[in-house]
């Protein structure tokens, strides 16, 4: 496995919207797919997956509903709902407004200062 | 009302938790299930694949409690069906301790709810009528009694009541065509049922319009129960005809079963209306005003009216009588009181009693309540280690206290629950007891909602109360010394919250049991008082001949028959007659005047005696004793000259001394020259707690009257001898319903208060010398257990038996003598309440004060014996080495 970064947190929550807005996922499916979209670069401990969706389905964020897997096993399937979706809207542009100043601070060159 | 309504979705989420649980189980079996087939599909064996998925997925548990939290967490009914789990657990590991504090607040429980109930019974919901907040009955000056013309000019000229009805208590005999029989009845104004609003559940109940003058309305109206027991839920007797006293009387209709009448101690069988008295009575006084008979009047108030604005109202039209009627009329005061227990006549005295009942019984409980906070507390300090074992485990100490409340409280549920049972047992009891074979009561001590409320109320209270005492020490618990010293911290030497409960606890069972010595001393003495009669050796019987039909002379005639026929009896040595008898719950007073008196308005008159009419051999028969002058004789009969017997107390008032006082004259109400031939010694007439009253008999050949009670004196075994009496009335006239009874018996209705009162507070005092010894023995024995120890210590450095005693339980007879003594105190000052209820209870008695204190040192000593038994074998060897 290449490197894997741990995740920050108050992060966990992002990656699991995103990984839902492309569609419905079962809990082992939002791992596999935070890993795919990474490129393997974050790594999710697979149990505490599980309260933090528990948690946005309690927030009004995710629905759930007990459905079947590709390979035929039950499984339950998450999806975004519309405030989920808005959410995801609102956090994606406040990241990468934190993440742009993050960057621009951290590229500082002393004739600028 | 919010609390209510979410109650379904709190107890759905608190089943739900389960349900939830399930689906997490679920939902993480899926997760690993379809992370092993990505397993198994990159090679692994199929079992290897499922343990690795499940190592990957890390501690299922954790991660569900936090799935839990995550949703919303507990809810409040779940974290309380948590604790109550956990204290149920905690309960069952010391199931003595439990007991003992389950069936002490039971018993505390029990009384309290018991003395509502009562409570509740007599004052709260006594008659249940209709609109009975409006509802007075009103009191006439000291006796309350009223003539019919009063009554009418009452019920005519006031302005405050919606109507005023007037009731009588009679006791007459009905023929319906088998054996006569007597029963109770309301002689009722026409008015009565419109005026408490009472419907017909059978035909219909007569009304004002029925009557139309003396004897003019011969109806009856049966109650539900008479109905039911004799005529077995007949209608078709409704319009037939029965015989009252002798007289047609045609049935009307009947009352619902929940109606009583209108007093708590004569439940009547039938109602007849108020003019036909003197057709039943066999007198003539319905129209008289001077006579003063009737028994109670009440009514509605008008809304907005007060019950000053009432009592003024009938006050002037008492003026207004008594500006009128000078001659007829005494000096009256009118007031309202509630009806059902006779106004304040009856129902102040009552109510004072069961007052004072329901504060003793507060004290059991919160007696009770402190007993169970010294053990709470005691149990606290044992399990400090666990306490502090959790708080260092990261537990609150919400947490923790909510956890000890929670067990106060299922204790104290338990017992309530248990308590309620028993009282409910117990009431039960008391709504059949019949404590007067005479008097009718009707008092349904039912549990309602009231009594229900009060037993979870009580019960709640009680719990948070003795649950709170251990807060401040697991507040104030230091996990770390805890843990690291072990639980065998000092005593301590200053005043603990255990001390000052233990002695609170004391004192107030000190209080109860001083009461309970005062009322049985004081009752001990009302046995021995001289009561100026002799009842020993007496049968009494009751015959009232207007129920057989005599009138005027006929009554005289047939009273002779009856003494002759009873002085046939072999062993009878002596046969009196009167209308009523001293001590019998009646009694008749009146006014008298100076021989030179004009002026015979009742503020004038020198004396207001008791007065008996009586037979020549009343007093031999009785058992009176003559001071002076003579009885009556046969010659004092309506021919001669009206003479007197009074007794002492009389002669005093009237004439200044019983030498003075034989052959002197006396004015009667009615202006009749009396003279006074004898004077007897002084007795008890109404009661056995009142003063020396005036009292003056009468010959009754000189004011007949028909209702007749014999006295007759006997050596001979009592139920022989009313055995004998009962065929002697058979035998003169069958139609002739009679009430035979030994004269001790009779007279016990009249200590009834006195005994009501010795066997509560003797109960009370039980109860109380119970929680003493629960009390004590619970301190004693856990200062004992604590300082195992140190007494080992002390007796492998050679102390004496008395040091180890004095050491253990020092500090144990020292609270309980402060305890008693402050007890005893309260005790003794409460006695002069007791006083006004149970005759010549006086705390400032010699034998109380000692009785009390040798019974609270043998409480103490009893408590204490098992600890010290305990203190006294410690073998140092086993301690020492145990540690």
């Amino acid at each position: 496995m290449p490197d894997q970064a741990q995740l920050l947190p108050g992060t966990l929550d992002l990656l699991i919207l995103k990984a839902v807005s492309l569609g419905p996922l079962h809990g082992y499916g939002v791992l596999l797919r935070i890993g795919q979209i990474s490129g393997q670069a974050l790594l999710v401990e697979q149990g505490a997956l599980y309260p933090a969706l528990f948690r946005l389905v309690g927030q009004g964020l995710l629905k759930a509903a007990w459905g079947t897997s590709e390979n035929n096993r039950r499984a339950k399937f998450y999806e975004l709902t519309v405030t989920g979706r808005k959410r995801l809207r609102e956090e994606t542009e406040g990241w990468n407004r934190l993440a742009d100043a993050i960057a621009a601070a951290l590229s500082a060159q002393p004739e600028e200062v | 009302m919010k609390l209510l309504a979410s109650l379904p979705s709190r107890l759905g989420r608190l089943f739900d938790r389960s349900e939830r649980n399930a689906e997490m189980d679920d939902e993480i079996a899926s997760h690993i299930q379809l992370r092993a087939d990505d397993l198994e599909r990159s090679g692994l064996p199929p079992a290897e694949a499922e343990r690795l998925a499940r190592i990957e997925f890390g501690g299922q548990e954790r991660y569900k409690e936090e799935m839990h939290a995550a949703s919303g967490g507990s809810s409040f009914a779940e974290t309380v069906f948590n604790d109550a789990r956990f204290s149920l657990r905690v309960l069952k590991k010391s199931p003595g301790f439990t007991f003992v504090a389950i069936g002490t607040l039971a018993l505390a429980i029990g009384a309290n709810v018991l003395v509502f109930a009562v409570l509740n019974a007599l004052f709260l919901r006594p008659l249940n009528l209709p609109n009975e907040n409006s509802l007075y009955a009103i009191e006439r000056g000291d006796n309350g009694f009223v003539s019919y013309p009063d009554y009418v000019d009452m019920r005519d000229r006031n302005h405050s009541f919606q109507s005023i009805a007037a009731f009588n208590i009679i006791q007459p005999s009905i023929n319906s065509g088998q054996e006569p029989s007597r029963v109770w009845g309301y002689e009722t104004s026409g008015n009565y049922f419109e005026t408490l609003q009472i419907q017909p559940y059978r035909g219909r109940l007569f009304q004002a319009s029925d009557e139309r003058g003396a004897n003019s309305a011969p109806y009856i109206v049966l109650s539900y129960a008479y109905w039911h027991s004799h005529f077995q839920d007949d209608s078709n007797v409704i319009g037939r005809t029965v015989q009252l006293n002798q007289h047609p009387y045609t049935i009307l209709g009947v009352t619902p079963p929940g109606f009583h009448g209108t007093l708590l101690f004569i439940n009547p069988d039938l109602f007849v209306p108020l003019v036909n008295h003197d057709e039943l009575g066999g007198n003539n006084e319905l129209n008289a005003r001077s006579k003063h008979w009737l028994f109670d009047t009440l009514g509605h108030l008008k809304p907005g009216v007060t019950e000053a604005q009432a009592a003024a109202d009938l006050n002037s039209i008492g003026d207004y009588l008594r500006a009128t009627y000078p001659k007829e009329e005494p000096q009256w005061k009118f007031q309202l009181a509630r009806p059902s227990l006779y106004g304040s006549f009856l129902g102040n005295p009552i109510r004072a009693f069961v007052a004072g009942l329901m504060l003793l019984a507060m004290l059991i409980l919160l007696a009770a309540c402190a007993n169970l906070g010294t053990l709470f507390a005691a149990r606290a300090s044992d399990r400090a280690r666990e306490v502090a074992l959790r708080l260092a485990l990261g537990s609150s100490r919400r947490r923790i206290l909510r956890q000890l409340l929670t067990e106060a409280v299922l204790i104290s549920l338990a017992g309530g629950a248990l308590g309620l049972a028993g009282g409910i047992f117990l009431m039960h009891r008391l709504s059949e007891w019949q404590p007067f074979p005479r008097f009718p009561l009707h008092v349904p001590v039912t549990p309602d909602p009231k009594v229900y409320t009060v037993a979870v109320l009580l019960a709640f209270v009680s719990g948070l109360l003795f649950g709170i005492v251990p807060v401040r020490q697991v507040l104030k618990a230091n996990p770390y010394e805890v843990v690291k010293t072990g639980s065998s911290g000092t005593v301590g030497r200053r005043l603990t919250v255990r001390d000052v409960l233990l002695v609170t606890q004391i004192a107030i069972c000190a209080v109860l049991v001083t009461s309970s010595f005062v009322a049985v001393r004081g009752l001990m003495r009302s046995m021995q008082t001289n009561l100026g009669i002799d009842p020993q050796g007496v049968v009494i019987a009751e015959a009232d001949l207007s129920m057989a039909g005599y009138r005027g002379p006929a009554v005289l005639t047939m009273q002779k028959r009856i003494s002759s026929a009873m002085e046939t009896i072999p062993g009878v040595r002596a046969v009196g007659m009167a209308d009523e008898l001293p001590l019998s719950m009646m009694a008749v007073g009146t006014t008298v005047f100076n021989d030179k008196a004009t002026d015979l308005r009742s503020s004038e008159a020198v004396a207001r005696p008791w007065v008996y009419k009586v037979s020549p051999g009343y007093f031999v028969a009785a058992g009176t004793a003559l001071l002076a002058g003579r009885a009556f004789t046969g010659h004092d009969d309506k021919d001669a000259p009206p003479v007197a017997v009074v007794n002492r107390e009389f002669a005093r008032v009237v004439f200044g001394s019983i030498e003075q006082t034989t052959g002197r004259y006396f004015k009667q109400h009615d202006g009749t020259r009396t003279q006074v031939v004898g004077v007897v010694e002084d007795g008890k007439y109404f009661n056995l707690t009142e003063d020396v009253k005036p009292a003056m008999f009468l010959p009754l050949a000189q004011s007949p009257w028909a209702e007749t009670w014999v006295v007759v004196r006997s050596s001979d075994d009592p139920q022989q001898v009313a055995s004998a009496m009962r065929s002697k009335f058979h035998d003169l006239d069958q139609g002739m319903l009679v009430y035979v009874q030994p004269w001790s018996t009779e007279i016990q209705n009249v200590l009834f208060p006195s005994r009501m009162a010795t066997l509560s507070l003797g109960v009370l005092g039980i109860m109380g010398a119970m929680l003493s010894i629960t009390g004590i023995f619970g301190m004693a024995a856990y200062s004992v257990s604590k300082r195992l120890r140190e007494l080992g210590i002390r007796i492998a450095l050679g102390a004496r038996r008395e040091e180890v005693l004095k050491a253990a339980l020092g500090r144990a007879f020292k609270l309980l003598a402060v305890g008693s003594a402050a007890g005893l105190i309260l005790g003794l000052l409460a006695g002069r309440v007791l006083a006004s209820i149970v005759y010549q209870a006086t705390p400032r008695d010699p034998i109380v004060l000692l009785g009390v204190a040798v019974a609270m040192s043998l409480l103490g000593l009893l408590a204490t014996w098992i600890p010290a038994q305990r203190a006294l074998s410690v073998d140092p060897l086993i301690l020492l080495r145990d540690e």
